[in-house]
């Protein structure tokens, strides 16, 4: 299972690289990271997705506190979360495809942020299914390029 | 109080506590060491950046106290770097400083610049690159803290030579602010009493104690619990010496060369009471098969170890002193009986019996068992020993009966040749009134041999006892026994002659070929009150038995069967 690991750090030089790097030397993959400043701007949050059945979650989380510059860390439950990720996607297009581009992004709520000759540019909001959903659709059409900003997420209600 | 950067730094190393540091300069620690030149903190020239580290561990570990080395940017850093990631193997509280380019140059590959917090930051604790010299309080305050504090280890405060020269106003932080960092130190109540009521009923415990009990300085309570409820203990190497092995119910040490009852104990055992031990491979064998029939406690300080390689049934985070207590107390209130582990404690001495730690004896030739034997008898076992990395360490954990926590000083992480030497000089420094001897390996004792000048300089009487094998032997014994024989770059009988180099540097130097000879070499060694190397010619191809084949079931042994 994906875990989507919500991380609250202090927001120091080098930060970063000390959690990239704890996770390469203790083999734990990412799958992605976003990272931001919160509303504190002494505190960062890094939104990190793993994946659980590669690596025990536990470890990472425990290894991950023993950081200094960790603060705290939320294994966020997919049920109390809301979770989203943006992309931009260049997909190829000529006259006689772009109506179709449009009606799948009209689907799929995606703004079209660039047309030009041979190509468009979509822009997406949404769970990494939904993203991959589209991304699967635009496939016949050729996409040249996407650029994904990695999942971010909230927990619902007052907590 | 207006200081330099410099003098701000030996301020605060004072305000520390810190009394005795190792290190050697360059370029940009020079203001560094110009503030420490009218200090009253003792400073250590070492010959090789390497020693300054290890002889901060060593200090660290027999006094209990941070240990403090300093080295130069560039190459004295990275010189530093195996010294650090043995500190941080080990959890050995250390504090690092390196001088670094100055802070415009950081980042062009200035003259002798190393990113040293990026080389070292998968083997520290924590790190600071100093790049505001207002911060040098704060940071030298926070490095202390951290390093001695929770699970130790090393910190390392790499320091722009701009940050030294730079004036600032020197106000030591009361306290420190680390919002991230709060180790529990207190074990929960409700897993204290399940703890409890898990030992009182088991009829085959088994206490597996660890280096946590060292630095938590948990010796006393780990004795009062064993003895309360009759378990024997074992221990791993970095806990030799928590339990004394004089002791009916000592196992001595467990693992890939411990003892055939305590890994026959381990296996048969129905409850393991792990104290800040770490399940390390070294200990375990074969994962599947060990202590399988036993239900598992494990306190430890670090909750990342905790079920980390073994499934832990009841686990404590907490520090092995106040949780001990807390458990003992517990234990007490359900009236323990004594005579429930006996009939356990007999089949352990059966086991004693059948599977004895010995070694053949010859008329003349040194058994390199026998030279440890002899350090213990003459010590009348009351050395610090510190070791080298192979048999010899082995041999020394095996054949010395360890009675007391940081009396025992050893590479058992890394496990780096060359540890044990500047060690000594470390342990000595910090505990000189105590004897100190670093049995070592002739290849181990090549790796920082350049340190005999540091211990001549000044005046540091540590002993080295060369197992002398003319092989990297442990290395070799694994090619005996697993690899045809076939020696392939382990013999290193081209060596200087021990006694004759030891005598060059203006230390002692005795070469003793015979085995009634041992004793008196190691009796005059200690009665010159100089530092001293002794050359034992010991019996080449001896191997250190028993021994647990890699990845195998730490039953499965090979040799110490009677
Ligand atoms: C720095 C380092 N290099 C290599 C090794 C691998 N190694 C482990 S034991 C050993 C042999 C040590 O030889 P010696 O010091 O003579 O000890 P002996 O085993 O002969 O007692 C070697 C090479 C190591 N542990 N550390
Ligand atoms: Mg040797």
């Amino acid at each position: 299972m994906k875990h989507t690991l919500s991380v609250l750090v202090e927001n120091k030089p080098g930060v970063l690289s000390r959690v990239a790097g704890l996770f390469s030397r203790r083999g734990f993959n990412i799958d992605s990271l976003a990272v931001g400043v919160t509303e504190n701007p002494d505190v960062s949050r890094m939104t990190i997705t793993v994946d659980g059945k590669e690596h025990p979650i536990e470890q990472v989380t425990k290894q991950l506190h023993k950081l200094i510059n960790v603060i705290k860390i939320t294994d966020l439950d997919p049920v109390n979360t809301v979770a989203r990720e943006l992309a931009l996607i260049k997909v190829k297009s000529d006259a006689g495809s772009r109506g179709e581009i449009m009606q799948i992004a009209e689907i799929f709520r995606a703004n079209i942020l660039d047309v030009a000759r041979n190509t468009m540019v979509l822009e997406i909001t949404g769970t990494t299914e939904k993203i991959d959903a589209l991304l699967q659709l635009l496939a016949p059409q050729g996409v040249v390029e996407i650029v994904r900003t990695g999942r971010i997420a909230i927990e619902r209600g007052a907590k | 109080m207006l200081l330099k950067g410099s003098e701000a730094i030996v301020r605060a190393l004072a305000d520390e506590g810190v009394r005795d540091i190792f290190g050697l300069p360059g370029g940009v620690v020079i203001p560094l060491y110009d503030a420490l030149y009218e200090s009253k903190i003792n400073h250590y020239l070492v010959r090789h950046e390497q020693a300054a580290a290890h002889a901060a561990d060593g200090y660290a570990r027999a006094t209990g106290r941070t240990g403090v080395c300093i080295a130069t940017s560039g190459p004295g850093a990275t010189n530093l770097v195996t010294g650090i990631a043995n500190a941080y193997m080990d959890s050995t509280p250390m504090v690092a400083i390196t001088g670094q380019v100055r802070s415009g140059l950081i980042g062009t590959d200035g003259f002798q610049e190393a990113d040293i917090t990026g080389i070292t930051q998968p083997i520290v604790k924590h790190s600071y690159l100093i790049k505001d010299p207002n911060d040098i309080p704060r940071i030298f305050r926070e490095a202390f803290y951290i390093a001695a504090s929770g699970r130790p280890g090393p910190v390392v405060i790499d320091i722009p030579v701009d940050m030294q020269l730079a004036e600032i106003d020197y106000q030591r932080p009361e306290r420190v602010n680390l919002p991230g960092y709060k180790p529990t130190l207190k074990g929960n109540r409700k897993q204290v009493k399940a703890a409890a009521k898990l030992i009182v009923a088991a009829e085959r415990p088994v206490i597996y104690a660890g280096g946590g009990v060292v630095s938590s300085g948990a010796e006393k309570e780990l004795r009062q619990l064993a003895k309360l409820v009759q378990a024997p203990v074992t221990t791993t190497l970095m806990g030799l010496g928590t339990f004394p092995e004089t002791d009916r119910l000592s196992l001595g040490m467990l693992g890939m060369h411990g003892t055939g009852y305590a890994n026959y104990a381990v296996t048969h055992s129905d409850l393991l009471v792990a104290v800040g031990a770490r399940f390390d491979d070294r200990v375990t064998g074969k994962l599947a098969t060990f202590a399988r029939e036993a239900k598992k406690i494990h306190i430890d300080l670090d909750p990342a170890e905790i079920s980390k390689n073994v499934a832990i049934d009841v686990p404590i985070v907490g520090d092995a002193r106040n949780v001990l207590r807390d458990l003992i107390a517990e234990i007490k209130k359900l009236k323990p009986s004594k005579q429930r582990t006996r009939p356990w404690l007999k089949q352990i001495d059966d086991w004693k019996q059948s599977h004895p730690l010995t070694y053949k004896e010859l008329k003349r030739d040194i058994m390199p068992q026998f030279v440890v034997e002899e350090i213990y008898r003459v010590t009348r076992g009351k050395a610090v020993i510190v070791t080298e990395v192979g048999q010899n360490q082995m041999w020394a954990a095996l054949f010395y009966q360890h009675t007391k926590g940081r009396n025992f000083i050893s590479s058992g992480g890394l496990v780096t040749m060359g540890f044990g030497f500047p060690a000594s000089i470390g342990a000595k420094v910090g505990r000189p009134r105590d004897i100190v001897i670093d049995i070592a390996g002739d290849g181990s004792f090549q790796m920082n041999i350049q340190e005999l000048a540091t211990a001549v300089n000044y005046e540091i009487p540590v002993i080295v006892a060369i197992l002398n094998n003319g092989y990297l032997g442990m290395v070799r014994q694994w090619q005996e026994l697993f690899w045809n024989k076939r020696y392939s770059e382990t013999c290193i009988d081209c060596q200087p002659d021990f006694a004759r180099l030891a005598e060059a540097y203006g230390a002692l130097g005795i070469t003793v070929t015979d085995k009634k000879d041992v004793a008196e070499a190691l009796e005059t060694a200690i009665a010159a009150k100089r530092p001293a190397v002794l050359d034992f010619r010991v019996r080449r191809e001896e191997n250190v038995f028993p021994m647990v084949p890699a990845g195998k079931s730490i039953t499965e042994m090979i040799g110490g069967q009677k």
